[in-house]
């Protein structure tokens, strides 16, 4: 056993580079949520933008372009969803299932072409000057674009749920779908693009892991990254700010895993594997027990389908 | 323009129609997909749907129709008394391995006596160890509010890192040269749970799964538990008025459901499987809760949907061999059964209306039905 081998720097960089997909993933399932609507498929759309993404940057040689087609990707399987639900009023638990069991299934069907392939590589961008200081210049500012995409898009939340007329929109909308429609909001179209959205950033969440972090097409490379993200979601009361440091959270957790199963230490690999579910059940237990509990601050609408009875 | 009109009471002859419309369908637009891919359709949907049963290699293949529908309608039927009253236990893969592993550590500790008490003695354990495994999120719902669908998801990537630890650990072969899995199970008397008639691939549990069916029948149609499982469902608020604990709800529901997917695991590794190994499990848990849905969590319904659904695991197999169809075409096929009877279900709770103008929309509203009464 050797624990001096791991650095505290790098880890910390690390970290930030594992919790981008879950970020990504869980920061659209948010916004989808807000709006009234619980897709239980991002683990399916991830793993379909892990693919598309995947097989775009593979067949164009650009990763930028991989992850374009991956929110394509994404946000196609999310509308198969936001048609049963909105319009065909199928029960969301049920069809988010369905979502993720064919989304898994697709994803391994098209995969097949693909094992064994290298994806292409994708430089980081040291911000300038930023970069420089020492230890928070390489954690914080010497990653690739969409590490600071991930950062970027919590802030743009934040501000369209807090600070715009349309997220409030969204917001009635995910509180009292039936108020909202006596005011005569358009609960159906906004939810739609609501999924869409949680859709596209499953999809880039799902590419990050075949673009960046893996690098290559594996089967099953979500491996739960998708549930994990929705539990994050509920860590943060549906709060933006509180979801990025419930994406570090795990992110931290998954790396030191790994870096203590690099160090040897005396834990067998597998129950070292298992640390971040369980810290994903502990974190749920805690958030969801004692005061502020995190139901209260669940969406009234949520998962409840919505029928304009006129 | 068309819209939908809510239905007073859910259609009883579209609740049975659409299952059959989903396979349809399903069957279509997969024969597409295969096209696309430039195989026959027909004969992909044939080899699929027709030949595991009535084909070549039928003699082969029928005893494995029920190898592989057991632990998919135990398990079906467990989840599907949860599923009536809203509460989704959707790691029953979990609980399935863990009922392989408790039962199968049990089995071990007596190696090698040859008692006949082991095999009965093991599938306690392993009902025992699902039902545990099942008691986590059942519990933690009811004591801290947590989401059983998260916690038991988590789980079963828990169990899966359980299961490949005792693979390659404390249940590792001594005498397997280093290899990783357990001793064989059924090669072992004590433990065997072999095919009980010749060629019909009849074994304990294919018998358990046919009893937990008409258990659950008389369960839900004469008893006050599946009373307050249907009424918990339909109505939440209507089950407190009559005395419904929805903790004890809950926690009966998750040991129910996590009890026979332990037995699914036990009698899978006693039989079929025959040890523990790293890829002991191959989805059965997921796979239920298509059964559950498509078998319109009715113990009949359910019966057929194991059937049909492991029919399509032996098709998908065939066809495989036979027209190197990826193995993952089947899963994409359970995936679109599923979507399509989700889809088609809005007209089981649904009228789908046509209306020529919007001037006339007022009208709609006095047209309105009356309640149906008397259909009950």
């Amino acid at each position: 056993m050797d624990l001096s081998g791991i650095s505290p720097v790098l880890l910390l960089a690390s970290l930030i580079v594992a919790s981008t997909p879950i970020l990504l993933a869980a920061l659209g399932e948010l916004v989808v949520e807000r709006s009234g609507v619980l897709n239980l498929g991002v683990e399916g759309m991830m793993i379909t933008g892990a693919i598309t993404g995947f097989a775009t940057a593979v067949a164009t040689g650009s990763p930028a372009l991989g992850f374009l087609g991956a929110a394509v990707g994404g946000a196609a399987l999310s509308v198969l969803f936001a048609v049963l639900v909105l319009w065909l009023k199928s029960n969301q638990v049920a069809t988010g299932l369905a979502l993720t069991l064919f989304g898994l299934g697709l994803a391994s069907m098209v995969g097949q072409a693909y094992n064994g392939i290298r994806a292409p590589e994708m430089g980081d961008i040291a911000i300038p000057l930023l970069s420089d200081i020492p230890v928070l210049g390489p954690i914080l500012f010497r990653h690739d674009w969409v590490v600071y995409l991930g950062v970027a898009l919590v802030a743009g939340v934040w501000w369209f749920l807090n600070r715009s007329r349309a997220g409030l929109t969204l917001r009635a909308v995910g509180e009292n779908h039936d108020a909202a429609h006596a005011l005569g909001y358009h609960v159906l179209r906004l939810r739609f693009l609501a999924i869409l959205f949680g859709g596209a950033c499953a999809g880039l969440g799902g590419a990050y892991l075949s673009l960046v972090r893996v690098p290559q097409w594996t089967e099953g490379i979500t491996a739960g990254a998708g549930w994990i993200a929705l539990a994050i979601v509920v860590f943060a009361s549906w709060r933006p700010l509180r979801l990025l440091l419930g994406a570090w959270l795990f992110g931290g957790i998954s790396v030191l895993q790994l870096n203590l199963q690099a160090a040897r230490v005396p834990i067998p690999v597998e129950v070292l594997s298992m640390a971040p579910y369980l810290v994903t059940i502990l974190v749920l237990v805690l958030i969801s027990s004692g005061r502020g509990r995190a139901a209260l601050a669940a969406p009234g609408s949520l998962g409840q389908p919505f029928h304009a009875s006129r | 323009m068309i819209y939908l009109e809510k239905r007073p009471t859910p259609s009883r002859a579209w609740a049975l129609a659409t299952p059959l419309l989903a396979v349809l369908a399903t069957m279509i637009v997969g024969g597409l997909l295969f096209a696309a891919m430039g195989k026959d359709p027909v004969l992909a949907i044939r080899t699929i749907f027709w030949d595991p049963l009535f084909g070549e290699f039928a003699s082969y293949t029928r005893p494995q129709l029920l190898i592989k529908a057991g632990p998919l309608i135990l398990i079906a039927i467990g989840l599907s008394f949860g599923f009536r009253a809203g509460i989704w236990n959707i790691g029953a893969e979990g609980q399935y391995i863990l009922g392989a592993l408790t039962g199968a550590a049990v089995g071990l500790a007596f190696y090698p006596s040859e008692s006949r008490l082991i095999f009965p003695l093991m599938v306690l354990a392993g009902a025992l160890g699902g039902m545990a495994w099942a008691l986590i999120p059942g519990l933690l719902k009811v004591r801290f509010g947590t989401n059983e669908i998260l916690v038991s998801l988590m789980l079963v990537y828990v169990a899966t890192n359980l299961l490949a630890y005792a693979a390659l650990g404390p249940l590792q072969n001594p005498e397997g040269m280093g290899f990783p899995g357990s001793r064989n199970l059924s090669q072992w008397s004590a433990s065997a749970n072999p095919e009980l008639f010749t060629g019909t691939g009849i074994h304990w549990g294919v018998i358990a799964a046919g009893l937990s069916v008409l258990v659950a029948y008389v369960l839900l149609a004469r008893h006050a538990f599946g009373f307050a499982v249907r009424l918990a469902g339909q109505s939440p608020r209507a089950a407190a008025f009559a005395g419904v604990s929805p903790s004890r709800l809950v926690l009966t529901c998750m040991a129910i459901s996590g009890g026979l997917a332990g037995l699914a695991g036990v009698f899978e590794v006693t039989g079929p499987a025959g040890q523990i190994s790293i890829d002991f499990n191959v989805g059965y848990g997921f796979t239920a809760i298509i059964v559950a849905f498509l078998g319109r969590l009715h113990p009949v319904g359910i019966l057929l949907a194991g059937l049909l659904m492991a029919l399509t695991y032996i098709g998908g197999e065939m066809a495989q061999l036979q027209l190197s169809l990826p193995a993952a075409a089947i899963q994409l096929f359970q995936g679109m059964l599923l979507f399509f009877l989700l889809a088609m279900d809005v007209l089981t709770q649904f009228r789908v209306r046509v209306r020529s103008g919007r001037a006339q929309a007022p009208q709609a509203v006095v047209a309105q039905p009356k309640p149906a009464q008397g259909t009950h």
